[in-house]
């Protein structure tokens, strides 16, 4: 299943998936490679080990009030939260990307941003930003830089830029230093979900006093 | 007048704060720590059938003494990412009822009981302290064959007791920042893992589990 994925995430961010401190449009990135990558859904899940760690061997423990096993078992006596159906697997969009789009491709609510390109912000807290984006096969994405971290997973297609090239799992991690200009595969057109912590800057096509407006 | 003002703002948020009862004296030493005999690992297995007598037989006895050791950490752990004593003692007694209800989904090949402890904690702090969703990996679930192999149990708890003896070997100011990272505190760019923790024994134990839970879904 995930064989084929060459660009995975790095240490610093499956810790911090595991810590529970990334913004919630990380968290969404992080989740859905998971779902596509067994390497680093063990790594992860390694990370959480020492978050079990941290957990057992913290210095001090703070007492429950008296009573609180009582109150606990009238809890559970409640019954369990409505569990959520299971999901499909082996569609284009992993389970919790779906939670988001509400259905598969099918359901994104794609809004163009000029060239054939569109996009779909995906409604997470607003420290980061999480969009899905649709390059039609052989184009491309306008030329832009960042000011802060971008996170790029395909989908489905394919992308080549500067760096390399990125098929279906692939995580490309750009930083402000990157200027580049993602091109799809003229074989299929292209799916990817992009993060961002901060705007981008697009140096051509798009003028800098629509990117509020458009929210890139 | 300055003292006097400073002597109440300093005063000020201890006094929300629970007495921290310390949970052990002893200090740590190196292949010496009490807490890695072999009895005690024997007791941290053990708490996986806690849990499997909760799943199969709705066990009260074995969910008390799993209350007892971990409402106390887990309400600690809330009170350290910054809850208030009240909410953590709320949210500590909701994690555990989740414990109850989810013990048909731990997976002891792939987490000790405090990983998993650990994991619904940490998704009741995002929920409730920093209200926003947790997305989570697709669930692979339970194969047909349910019930894991026992050799695999006991290496992934004994992997993650040498973890956890080797978190505890770390100088102070390294163990302290992996704390302060896990309790929300800090950023994570410059922690990673320069530690030299074994992680990678556990990595492997768990990919192993997660292609027999593919394998058994196919
Ligand atoms: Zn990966």
């Amino acid at each position: 299943m995930s064989t084929e994925i060459k660009h995975h995430l790095t240490d610093d961010l499956l810790m911090a998936y595991a810590a529970g401190t990334l913004p919630e449009a990380f968290d969404l990135m992080v989740a859905t490679h998971l779902s596509l990558c067994d390497h680093c859904r063990a790594r992860a899940e390694s990370f959480e080990a020492v978050g079990g760690c941290v957990l057992q061997e913290q210095d001090g423990t703070a007492n429950m009030s008296d009573g609180s096993l009582a109150a606990t078992m009238a809890l559970i006596a409640k019954g369990a939260p409505i569990a959520k159906p299971v999901r499909a697997g082996c569609s284009v969009l992993p389970a919790p990307l779906q939670d988001y789009v509400g259905g598969d491709v099918n359901s994104i609510k794609w809004r163009s941003i000029g060239m054939g390109v569109k996009q779909a912000i995906l409604p997470t807290t607003s420290e980061a930003t999480a969009r899905l984006l649709f390059i039609p096969a052989g184009a491309a994405v306008p030329d832009h830089s960042h000011n802060g971290m971008e996170l790029t997973m395909v989908l489905q297609g394919a992308f080549s830029d500067e760096v390399d090239h990125f098929a279906r799992g692939d995580v490309e991690i750009a930083d402000e230093d990157l200027h580049h200009m993602p091109t799809a595969d003229f074989s299929e057109d292209c799916i990817c979900l992009a993060v961002t912590d901060a705007p981008l800057k697009f140096t051509k096509m798009m003028p800098r006093l629509f990117q509020p407006f458009l929210r890139i | 007048m300055f003292t006097e003002i400073d002597t109440v703002t300093l005063d000020d948020p201890a006094a929300d704060r629970p007495a921290l009862k310390p949970w052990r004296e002893k200090t740590r030493t190196r292949g010496k720590s009490v807490n890695s005999a072999n009895g005690n690992r024997e007791t941290r297995t053990e708490w996986v059938s806690h849990v499997r007598r909760i799943r199969d037989a709705q066990d009260q006895a074995a969910f008390a003494e799993l209350f007892q050791h971990f409402a106390p950490r887990i309400k600690a752990f809330l009170i350290k990412s910054g809850s208030d004593a009240a909410l953590a003692e709320e949210c500590a007694q909701e994690v555990m009822a989740t414990l109850w209800h989810k013990a048909h989904m731990f997976d002891p090949t792939r987490a000790t009981v405090a990983t998993w402890v650990f994991t619904i904690a940490r998704n009741k702090r995002i929920d409730v302290l920093r209200k926003q969703r947790r997305p989570e990996p697709e669930d692979l679930g339970w194969g047909p064959e349910a019930e894991p192999e026992q050799d695999d149990v006991v290496a992934l708890q004994q992997e993650t007791a040498q973890l956890r003896d080797a978190m505890a070997a770390l100088p102070a100011a390294q163990r302290e920042l992996i704390e302060k990272a896990y309790f929300g505190d800090l950023s994570h760019r410059e922690i990673a893992s320069q530690t030299g923790l074994p992680l990678g024994t556990i990595k492997s134990r768990i990919r192993l589990a997660l292609d027999r839970l593919r394998h058994a879904m196919n």
